[in-house]
């Protein structure tokens, strides 16, 4: 999950201008600190050779100075913040090798879900993805905000029920990742990490057609059954029946998840089963 | 009859806050039984809880302020501990406990510790700095102190009746909804802060109204102390922030009370409208507490160095700038929210100026150094622990500023390291410094040198101990609120944190440690000039502790450094003896605390939703209200003779140091 080993073109990109703002600053504040110990040092009391100037309290060339360093820094800094907010829009496309992959991630209570609308498939807790594709993802949420990230890929991007957001990312590299989901949402949100599989794109259809295999179906019924509150203990997989699915929950057509079921217990609430966690 | 308001609200089944509040409560019920069988009650009724002597008030919210710190250092003990043990393992703690410990956290330390710090030495410090007998609504005064009690004393209450919020301190909906959190904690944290929100409020509108109406003679504003600047900007900012938060927790409550769909999933509310109100005030509120540490590291580097402030005129032109900058920025808290790259880079620019006249001050302090003669007292050694650490904070601050870097770092553990760096490193440090700097004014003998300096210490290395390794477990991708996690990368990181916690814990010790030391020593410690410091503002002209009256005669201000001056020209002691007048005072009025009473039990009547107890609490409240406003004598009139013969003790003590010294 190491934000520095990145694994695909966004987060290189999201790491290097994470790494040349830090050089920037650091030009600077560097510098400036060790300013800052060495007047405290030098201007001790006890210290006989250290020139007292009760009186040194304005200089305009010190002003103007002090004033265009950090206006400075702040320009070069701004200037690169401005490129890029743009190059790396989460909304734009990041072209990649191959034919583009469909995802709409659907946060729960406490678990994702991945539907594969083109493949008609669907998974939980579990992304498989090929490498070097292009990664189309929209996101919505069945109940309560999350943020879904997963870290060496980069730009995460809010999940917001009744809402649509979109996340292009590509994976260069075979192997596995993880994901998390970076806003709290519940009891059950640390559980909410989720295995990132980049398989390579000749395994991809073959994964495909392995998955879409299971007797396990995901229409409205079972999506209403696997939004109630609780986690995932299982990773499954399931066929999609109907490939509007995802635009029947961001719409709302299909109604915000229940949240906790009350208990008697006066003022606190438990979420119904207590082994959520 | 009680409304949700029956037996199982109380936790039998979870051992540590039941045992954390038996303990609290058995030890306030001895000390309420001591001070009633000592005979205190009357003293404390008359000195303390119906005063409305500012310099009373500004001891009391620091003292809330240092009580809730404790509490809230406890949570953040039992937070660091539960991550470094909760490697694929649920830890001690249970979600539901978790998550209302790290949501308590963030409320208390922002709303009932560094606020109250903040507002208390304000309080204290700004009407001696600007030559005043009074603040401009000493009542007023009064009500903001008691109405903020009353928050901090709900907050206390949700750990063993129901429970507290289980949402972050920001309580965002449609989490924070009624559907998400059906339980009081929402309601207990929305009603708090809605009657803290008030106190705060007023408490603001009192100190801009003192500093722009209530100034000595001669006391213009170019040459008030940096302190009163800051003051002013803070609290300018309180009265234009503070209305949004009350406004946005309204809205909240309103969906969970009556049904309303301001930020609801259902019938078209917005959970991002909340987002963008609560950092409307949110982002300010990080300024307000900030600024006047500023203003408290201004004052204390100058006068530890015996020079004037260097670039006085840039440092207020700095501060205004980070006064209405401040407004303008609060997007950068959601970058991640889906928003367009213009509004993006927009916000992240505008959050990147804030860091120019922040800049500036750094080196402004700095350069009144250069050339200075550094005294390395306590309060010194925060300032410049300070310096060193709001840089590497402001450092990261403006890299979370850049959206694409935010895009990896939003939510994360280097964020919550960001914050505490500069809330800690700027604002905790700041009250720290001002506590050592102004304690000997507020009672008359100064603190412990040595357990100062360890404190410091402690608190400096315990401080990169625990969130260094917060920065580098962001940078692996750890996010914020995990109850447990399963990446093994993430776990040396958080044991090591749990130890710098142990030391930041050590840090807190010492001050309890110096603050008893100092007191069993206060004759040793004494300060009998009302100077200890060689100060520069007029706080220092009157006596430690000053009279009720501040001054016996109202200092004539002829320039920047005011006391400097005067001490310069040995002016206040070249007068054989002043003419003293009559003065007048405003009467001590129990007002604030009846009235927080009434609010305090209304505001666990909203939360239980017992309705007649909120009518009987409104009722109070208002009559109380009524009751103050029909009074007929408000001020009472301390005679000359007697102005007379306070001031001569303290001149007479003045005198003999002063020649003993050989100045005059």
């Amino acid at each position: 999950m190491n934000l520095l080993d990145p694994q695909g073109p966004v987060a290189a990109a999201d790491k290097t201008i994470l790494i040349d703002s830090v050089a920037i600053m650091l030009a600077i504040v560097v510098p400036t600190i060790v300013a800052i110990l060495a007047f405290a040092f030098w201007f001790r009391e006890t210290n006989p050779k250290a020139r007292f100037q009760p009186d040194f309290a304005y200089s305009g060339r010190i002003e103007l100075v002090v004033w265009s360093i950090p206006a400075l820094t702040i320009i070069l800094l701004g200037g690169v913040a401005w490129i890029g907010s743009h190059q790396l829009d989460p909304a734009v496309p990041v072209p990649g090798t191959g034919s583009p992959v469909r995802i709409q991630a659907v946060s729960l209570d406490w678990k994702w879900l991945f539907i594969y609308p083109d493949q008609r498939i669907a998974t939980v807790n579990t992304l498989t993805v090929p490498a070097g594709a292009e990664l189309n993802l929209q996101l919505t949420s069945s109940s309560v905000m999350n943020v879904f990230f997963i870290p060496q890929l980069g730009s995460m991007i809010y999940t917001m029920n009744g809402m649509v957001t979109k996340l292009n990312l590509r994976a260069d590299n075979e192997g596995k990742m993880q994901g998390l989901s970076a806003h709290f949402s519940g009891d059950g949100f640390p559980d909410m990490m989720f295995d990132v599989n980049v398989i390579s794109p000749l395994a991809f259809p073959d994964w495909v057609a392995a998955t879409a295999k299971t007797d396990r179906v995901l229409n409205e019924d079972s999506y209403r059954k696997l939004m109630q509150q609780g986690i995932a203990k299982d990773r499954p997989s399931y066929r999609l029946e109907d490939p509007r699915l995802f635009d029947l929950i961001s719409t709302q057509h299909i109604p915000p998840g229940p949240g906790p079921r009350v208990t008697s217990d006066a003022g606190r609430s438990h979420n119904g089963d207590r082994d959520a966690r | 009859m009680l409304g949700k308001l029956d037996w199982s609200a109380i936790p039998f089944d979870q051992p540590i806050p039941l045992l954390a509040g038996a303990i609290v409560l058995v030890a306030i019920l001895a000390v309420l039984v001591w001070v009633v069988v000592k005979g205190h009650l009357p003293y404390l009724w008359h000195e303390w809880i119906t005063s409305v002597d500012h310099k009373r008030i500004g001891v009391m919210y620091m003292l809330l302020a240092s009580v809730m710190l404790l509490r809230g250092g406890s949570d953040a003990i039992m937070m660091r501990i539960q991550q470094a043990v909760a490697f694929q393992s649920q830890g001690y703690l249970p979600p539901e406990h978790y998550n209302q410990i790290f949501s308590a956290h963030g409320t208390i330390m922002i709303f009932f510790v560094a606020m109250p710090f903040v507002i208390g030495l304000m309080n204290l410090v700004v009407p001696l700095q600007l030559g005043v007998r009074d603040v401009a609504f000493p009542t007023l005064n009064s009500v903001g102190f008691w109405l903020t009690a009353t928050g901090a004393l709900l907050v206390n209450l949700s750990l063993v009746v129901g429970e507290f919020a289980r949402t972050g301190w920001l309580a965002f909906p449609p989490l924070s909804e009624l559907t998400y959190s059906p339980g009081v904690g929402v309601d207990y944290y929305a009603w708090s802060l809605q009657i803290s929100g008030v106190g705060t409020l007023v408490a603001g509108i009192n100190l801009v109204t003192t500093v722009l109406k209530l100034r000595t003679k001669g006391m213009s504003y170019l040459r008030m102390p940096m302190f009163c600047w800051t003051t002013l900007a803070s609290n300018l900012l309180i009265v234009a922030a503070f209305p949004i938060l009350t406004a946005t927790l309204a809205m909240l409550l309103l969906d969970r009370y009556l049904g309303f769909h301001f930020f609801t999933n259902e019938a078209g509310g917005n959970q991002m409208m909340f987002m963008n109100l609560i950092w409307a005030w949110g982002h300010p509120e990080v300024y307000i507490l900030v600024l006047p540490a500023f203003g408290i590291f201004s004052e204390v580097v100058s006068t530890y160095s015996g020079k004037p402030l260097f670039g006085y005129r840039s440092m207020v032109l700095a501060t205004m700038a980070i006064c209405v900058i401040s407004f303008m920025v609060w997007l950068h808290h959601f970058f991640t929210m889906g928003a367009g790259p213009d509004v993006n880079a927009v916000f992240g620019i505008a959050s990147m100026i804030i860091a120019v006249p922040t800049g500036v001050k750094i080196y402004n302090w700095l350069f009144t150094m250069y050339g200075g003669r550094i005294r390395f007292a306590t309060p010194m050694l925060w300032s410049v622990g300070f310096m060193v650490t709001f840089i590497i904070g402001g450092l990261t601050g403006v890299l979370v500023a850049v959206p694409p870097a935010d895009f990896l770092l939003h939510n994360s553990m280097f964020l919550v390291a960001h914050f505490h760096n500069v809330i800690i490193g700027g604002v905790l440090f700041g009250v720290f410094a001002g506590f050592e700097y102004w304690f000997p004014k507020a009672f008359g003998f100064r603190l412990d040198e040595r357990w100062g300096k360890v404190a410091f210490w402690f608190t400096f290395v315990g401080f990169y101990a625990t969130f260094m390794p917060l920065y580098v477990a962001g940078m692996l991708g750890m996010t914020r609120r995990m109850q447990h996690y399963d990446v093994a990368a993430w776990r040396p990181w958080m044991i090591a944190a749990a130890v710098g916690m142990a030391l930041l814990s050590i840090g807190v010790v010492c001050q309890v440690v110096q603050l008893l030391v100092s007191i069993r020593n206060r004759e040793a410690l004494r300060d009998r000039t009302g100077d200890p410091w060689d100060g520069r503002s007029l706080e220092w002209a009157t006596s430690s502790p000053p009279p009720v009256f501040n001054f016996a005669i109202s200092p004539d201000v002829r320039g920047g450094d005011a006391y400097w001056e005067l001490k310069a020209h040995a002016k206040q002691l070249e007068h054989g003896e002043p003419e003293y007048r009559d003065i007048e005072m405003p009467r001590n009025s129990p007002t604030g605390f009846v009235c927080a009473f009434f609010a305090s039990i209304m505001g666990f009547a909203l939360i239980w939703h017992i309705w007649w107890m909120v009518i009987l609490g409104g009722i109070g409240a208002f009559a109380t209200f009524v009751v103050f406003a029909w009074r007929d004598h408000d001020e009472y009139v301390i005679p000359a003779a007697e102005v007379a013969r306070i001031d001569r003790v303290n001149l007479e003590e003045r005198r003999g140091l002063v020649s003993l010294a050989g100045i005059v």
